[in-house]
C-alpha cells in the first residue's frame, strides 16, 4: 500500500530525529569533557515524541516543555549552535547563558521554554491557551511533561480548569517510565497517565511514543479537536530514554537487559525502515542526510565552544523590565538575522467576544444544583 | 475630591484600567457573581463579562500559573488572592515562574501581571489567616512589592501596577478595605518605588507601610501633644525600596523607628535598618528601633491578638527610646 505521507515529510522527520540524536550525543560528550555543567537531561530515545507533534502543528502554535528540553526547539527550527552555546553557558546562547540546559527559550519559534520545577509549566500552558481563546485566535498550545509530573497538584488543578473552560491545549505526557530513578508504577496508583483525563471529562489517549508517525497522527487529530473549540487533550506518549535521567545518573535502577530490549524499538531506524520499505528513499539518501547533520552539529559545537562567556554587565540585565525596554531577539542579537517576533493586539484594538461562563449557562447550572427555583 | 473607601478606590482602578486596556482581566475566587469576598470587584462582572471577570475554582497554584502563562503571551492579568495566606499555595508559580521568566529566557519574555489581595491580620482569625507576608516576596529579584495604606495610593498604585511590565505583588488589608479617604478621579497614577512623607516632622522619622501607617499617624499626633515632632514616611513600595527617601528623612531627623506588622526576623524593616546603618550611620543620634509583630503565631483570643500586634502605645514607647526620653 502506498504511504499516506509524502517523501518530503518523512525525510524531514528523519532529519529532525537524527539531528536531535546527534546533537544529544555530542552534548553528552561535551558534558564529559567539562564544557557543559549542571544538569543535562538528554532526549536520546524520545526523539519521536518531539518530532511527530512538531510536524503536525502550525509553526505559530505555542509549545513548552519541562527540563528535558533540547529536542523540541531543535525540531522547531532553533539554531543548533545557539542551543549548544546555551548548554555551555555562553553569551551566544538563546538566553545569553543565563538559563542553561534546563531553560531553552526560543520565542521566535514559539518555544516558550523549558522549566525546572516538575509540573510547573502545566498551568502556564493552560494560560497561553486561555490567551488564544481570549483573543479569538485558533492556535493551540502543546505542553510536554514527564510521567512523574502527573502526580503534581499543578496538573490536577490545571486539567480541571482547562476542561471546564475548553482551552485549546494538548498535554503530552512523555512517559519514559522513570521519574529520575523511581519507576512510575511504584508511586502512581494509576500508572496509565492518560486515564487521569477522565476524572476531568477530558479526552485522554495513549500513543506509541517510539513511533513518530503515531505521534504525528495523534497530535494532528488532537489539534483539530482543540481548534474546533472542543477542549483540551491529554496524550500519553509511551517512550523510553536510552540514557540516565541526567548526565549525572548511571541508571543503576534498571537492568542492562531492559535497556537493550527497549533499544530494539529505537524510533530512528524504525522510521528509516518504513521509508525504505515504501521505496521512497534508499541508503544513499539517509547517508547524505546523516553527513549533513553531522556537519551541522560539528559546526554547532565549534560555534558554541568558540563563543565568549556573557559579560559581567549581563548580571544586571533581564531581571526587571525597565521602562521602554524592548525584548531581546536572540537570533537577531547573535547572528544579525532579522526575525519575526510575535505581536498581539493592543488593548484598544482587542475585542473580547468570548463568554467564558454565559449567564444562561450559569443560571441553568444553579437550577440543576437546586439553588434557584 | 470625592471620599472613597479603600475597596472602592481599588474597584475604580480596576474598572478604569479594564476600560482602557482589553488585555486586562481579573481572576480569583468569588470575584464574579459574588462580587468579591471583600467586594473589591463589585459590579465588574456585569460591566465586563465572564471572560474578563473570572470566577476561579479554589486552586491557587492553578489559576495563578494559568495567569502567568497568559501574561507570557501578551495579556495583563490581575490575580486576586482571597488572602495572601492562601497564596502560599501559589508561591511556586510566582517565584519560580513569574519572577524568573525574563531571566531564564535571557530577556525574550516579560510577565506583566498583578497579584493582589489582603495581607496582615483580619481580626480574630487565628494563625493561618493572620500573617503579614510581604517580607517573603520582597526577598525575590524579579518582583515588585507594594503595600499602599490610603485609598488614594491604593487606586494610584494599582493603576501603575497594571501598567507595569513586571510581576507586581500588592498587599491590601482586610482592615483597610473600609477605611475612607480622598481619592482623585480619573487618571491618578502613583509611581511604584516612591515613598511618601505623609506627615512632616523634625525630631524622629517613623517608617512604615500598609495598615501600620494608621497607628503611626495616631502615635505622631499623641507625640505632638508632648512637643515631639514625628515625621511619618510611608514606604508604599517594599521592592524596590526608596533608599533616597529613607536617607533624606533620617538625615533630617537623625532618629528612626520602623514599624511593621510582620515578624522581626528577616523582616522588611531589617533591610531598612541596614540601609540606614550603612549609608547614614554618622547622621544617627540613636540606634534605630523596630516595632514589629511579636515572634509568635497569632491567637484567636482578643487580648492575645491585640498584644501580638504593634499599636500606637508601642510606637510611642519606641520613639521615646530613640529620643532618650524613656519614662518621660
Amino acid at each position: 500500500m502506498a504511504s499516506p505521507y509524502s517523501k518530503e515529510l518523512l525525510l524531514d522527520m528523519y532529519r529532525k530525529m537524527y539531528l536531535i540524536r546527534r546533537f544529544e550525543e555530542r552534548a553528552g560528550q561535551q558534558y564529559t569533557l567539562g564544557k557543559i555543567a549542571g544538569f543535562c537531561h538528554l532526549y536520546i530515545g524520545q526523539e519521536a515524541v518531539a518530532v511527530g507533534p512538531v510536524e503536525a502543528l502550525r509553526p505559530d502554535d505555542y509549545m513548552l516543555s519541562a527540563y528535558r528540553d533540547h529536542g523540541q526547539p531543535l525540531a522547531r527550527g532553533s539554531d543548533a549552535g545557539m542551543v549548544m552555546a546555551e548548554l555551555m553557558g555562553r553569551d551566544t546562547g538563546y538566553s545569553k547563558g543565563k538559563g542553561g540546559s534546563m531553560h531553552i527559550f526560543d520565542i521566535e519559534h514559539h518555544f516558550y521554554g523549558g522549566y525546572g520545577i516538575v509540573g510547573g509549566q502545566i498551568p502556564l500552558a493552560a494560560g497561553m491557551a486561555f490567551a488564544s481563546r481570549y483573543r479569538n485566535e485558533d492556535r493551540v498550545t502543546v505542553c510536554y511533561f514527564g510521567d512523574a509530573a502527573a502526580s503534581q497538584g499543578a496538573l490536577h488543578e490545571t486539567f480541571n480548569m482547562a476542561s471546564k473552560w475548553k482551552l485549546p491545549v494538548i498535554y503530552i505526557c512523555e512517559n519514559n517510565r522513570y521519574g529520575m530513578g523511581t519507576a512510575i508504577s511504584r508511586v502512581a496508583a494509576v500508572p496509565e497517565i492518560y486515564k487521569r483525563a477522565s476524572a476531568y471529562d477530558m479526552r485522554g489517549e495513549p500513543v506509541d511514543g517510539m513511533d513518530v508517525l503515531a505521534m504525528y497522527e495523534a497530535v494532528k487529530d488532537a489539534a483539530e479537536y482543540c481548534r474546533a473549540g472542543k477542549g483540551p487533550v491529554l496524550l500519553e506518549a509511551n517512550t523510553y530514554r536510552f540514557r540516565g535521567h541526567s548526565m549525572a545518573d548511571p541508571a543503576t535502577y534498571r537492568t542492562k537487559q531492559e535497556v537493550e530490549d527497549e533499544r530494539k524499538g529505537d524510533p530512528i531506524p524504525k522510521l528509516r525502515a518504513y521509508i525504505q520499505k515504501q521505496g521512497l528513499a534508499q541508503d544513499d539518501v539517509f547517508e547524505t542526510i546523516e553527513e549533513e547533520v553531522n556537519a551541522q552539529v560539528d559546526q554547532a559545537v565549534k560555534f558554541a565552544d568558540e563563543s565568549p562567556e556573557p559579560s559581567l554587565d549581563e548580571l544586571w540585565r533581564d531581571t526587571i523590565v525597565e521602562e521602554g525596554e524592548e525584548d531581546v531577539r536572540p537570533r537577531e542579537r547573535v547572528l544579525g538575522q532579522k526575525v519575526n517576533w510575535p505581536t498581539y493586539p493592543s488593548g484598544k484594538e482587542l475585542k473580547v467576544t468570548w463568554d467564558l461562563e454565559p449567564r444562561e449557562q450559569a443560571e441553568a447550572a444553579d437550577k440543576k444544583a437546586g439553588l434557584v427555583r | 475630591m470625592p471620599e472613597l473607601m479603600y475597596r472602592e478606590a481599588l474597584n475604580q482602578a480596576l474598572a478604569e484600567e479594564m476600560e482602557r486596556d482589553a488585555n486586562v482581566y481579573l481572576i480569583g475566587e468569588e470575584v464574579g457573581r459574588y462580587n468579591g469576598a471583600f467586594k473589591v470587584s463589585q459590579g465588574l462582572l456585569d460591566k465586563f463579562g465572564s471572560a474578563r471577570i473570572i470566577d476561579a475554582p479554589i486552586a491557587e497554584l492553578g489559576f495563578t500559573g494559568l495567569s502567568v502563562g497568559a501574561a507570557m503571551v501578551g495579556l495583563r492579568p490581575v490575580v486576586e488572592m482571597m488572602t495572601w495566606n492562601f497564596a502560599i499555595l501559589a508561591m511556586d508559580q510566582i517565584v519560580n515562574n513569574a519572577a524568573k521568566l525574563r531571566h531564564m529566557s535571557g530577556g525574550q519574555l516579560r510577565c506583566p501581571i498583578v497579584f493582589r489581595g489582603p495581607g496582615g491580620a483580619g481580626g480574630r482569625l487565628s494563625s493561618q489567616h493572620s500573617q503579614a507576608l510581604e517580607a517573603n516576596y520582597a526577598h525575590f529579584p524579579g518582583l515588585k512589592v507594594i503595600a499602599p495604606a490610603t485609598p488614594a495610593d491604593a487606586k494610584g498604585m494599582l493603576k501603575a501596577a497594571i501598567r507595569d511590565e513586571n510581576p507586581v505583588i500588592m498587599f491590601e488589608g482586610e482592615r483597610l478595605y473600609a477605611i475612607k479617604g480622598e481619592v482623585p478621579e480619573g487618571e491618578h497614577v502613583v509611581p511604584l518605588g516612591k515613598a511618601d512623607v505623609k506627615r512632616e516632622g523634625s525630631d524622629v522619622t517613623i517608617i512604615t507601610w500598609s495598615r501600620m501607617y494608621y497607628f503611626c499617624m495616631q502615635a505622631a499626633e499623641e507625640l505632638a501633644k508632648e512637643g515631639i515632632s514625628a515625621e511619618v514616611l510611608d514606604l508604599r513600595t517594599l521592592r524596590p525600596l526608596d533608599e533616597e527617601a529613607i536617607l533624606a528623612s533620617v538625615r533630617k531627623t537623625n532618629r528612626a523607628v520602623i514599624v511593621e506588622e510582620g515578624w522581626a526576623l528577616a523582616g522588611v524593616g531589617a533591610s531598612v535598618v541596614d540601609i540606614i546603618q550603612s549609608k547614614a550611620f554618622d547622621d544617627l543620634d540613636a540606634p534605630v528601633e523596630r516595632v514589629t509583630g511579636l515572634d509568635v503565631n497569632m491567637s484567636y483570643a482578643a487580648n492575645l491578638e491585640n498584644a501580638t500586634q504593634p499599636d500606637a502605645p508601642k510606637i510611642i514607647a519606641a520613639v521615646k527610646k530613640v529620643l532618650y526620653r524613656e519614662g518621660a
